[in-house]
């Protein structure tokens, strides 16, 4: 009585085992495993790569293109005269942001003189600071800039977005900030980068 | 033992949320006329992130840019400027980096709809997937249902 029975189940569960290993299927199982492990992988190496591309500490500034913040500030060596925006206008310029606590100040400090000295204006934010202390400093590695805007308070710094110390914005004659650079300007920068959008933003206007 | 994988991951994913929470690093005496704007600064420093310091909040850092961050905040918040308008601030001067949360546009796009569009994805082809392998049997269910009475009957005759 069992017997038959037994052999009718054996049969219909070989048909299924017989379905479930269809030759033809396979192959195409195999690809199918393979598409998120190289989904996967392709993600990965995106990923790799946008991390190294650009520095992470080099925020873009949201200021390109825009006038430069209005402001009415002292001037380090003469307390009567308040310095304004309007104070950048006429020529191309450059702008930069500094200060004594700043180990790279110095280190970019020959490189702004020799940029002051070719001709460009270049004026100074000393950022975070104490006038006593800028003026000690400004006399031991020598004052390239035409004048220094006294922002002790770090409010110019932030209407400027600035988060440290040097940083180089490059102004048009209108005054209107068209590159701002992160960090000490070498030589490589100036030659590569700021000397000829200097030289395009003086052709241009 | 997969009961255990997931109370694990679980407490895992829990333990994330807990130490998200930023410590505070910084204590400034900032007066406040009364509790609410002093809760609203709290709120401010604690979504604004710290420029100089790529992953704190301007609440946990000691960086210059983030005290002075801070007393801005302070200064805007009892001036009578809005949550918005303080961030609206920021956001002018420092960018999308100073948000933790990103604010909806182009550029930022792929970053909210991507892991949704992920989700979608991985959820349509979960489903193909469970169909696809559920469908092995071309059997009726008549025959399913015999072949369940038939596995039934020989149990219980081999059980006598």
């Amino acid at each position: 009585m069992t017997e038959p029975t037994a052999e009718l189940v054996q049969d219909s569960l070989n048909d299924k085992v017989r379905e479930r290993s269809d030759p033809n299927e396979k192959p195409r199982n195999l690809k199918t495993l393979l598409v998120p492990l190289v989904v996967f992988l392709s993600l990965v190496g995106i990923l790799a790569i946008g991390f190294q591309l650009e520095d992470p500490h080099k925020l873009p500034s949201v200021l390109i293109d825009r006038p430069f913040p209005q402001f009415a500030m002292r001037e380090l060596y003469d307390a009567q005269r308040t310095v304004t925006q309007n104070d950048f206008k006429g020529q191309v310029s450059l702008v930069n942001v500094w200060a004594t606590w700043c180990p790279n100040c110095v280190i970019e400090h020959p490189q702004l003189t020799a940029i002051a000295a070719s001709g460009v204006p270049l004026y100074g934010i000393n950022y975070n600071d104490v006038d006593e202390k800028a003026k000690g400093w400004l006399q031991r590695y020598g004052n390239p800039f035409t004048f220094n805007i006294v922002d002790d308070e770090g409010k110019l710094g932030i209407d400027l977005g600035v988060y440290g110390a040097p940083e180089t914005f490059v102004l048009d004659k209108d005054g209107v900030i068209q590159y701002k650079h992160i960090g000490e300007v070498t030589q490589r920068d100036w030659l590569l980068t700021i000397k000829p959008l200097i030289e395009q933003l003086e052709r241009d206007s | 033992m997969h009961k255990i994988a997931i109370l694990l991951t679980a407490a895992l994913m829990l333990g994330c949320l807990t130490f998200g929470h930023h410590t505070r690093a910084a204590i400034d005496a900032y007066a406040f006329p009364d509790e609410t704007l002093r809760d609203r600064y709290n709120g401010l420093i604690d979504e604004l992130r710290c420029p100089q310091c790529l992953n704190t909040n301007l609440a946990g850092s000691d960086a210059m840019v983030a005290k002075d961050l801070r007393r801005e905040v302070h200064r805007l918040v009892l001036e009578g400027k809005s949550d918005e308008q303080v961030l609206d601030f920021m956001y002018e001067r420092y960018g999308d980096f100073i948000l933790y949360e990103p604010r909806f546009k182009p550029g930022t796009w792929l970053l909210w709809l991507g892991p949704i569009a992920l989700l979608f994805l991985a959820i349509f082809f979960g489903i193909r997937f469970s169909r696809r392998s559920s469908q092995v049997s071309d059997l009726t269910e008549d025959e399913d249902r015999k072949i369940d009475q038939l596995l039934k009957s020989q149990e219980s005759s081999t059980d006598k």
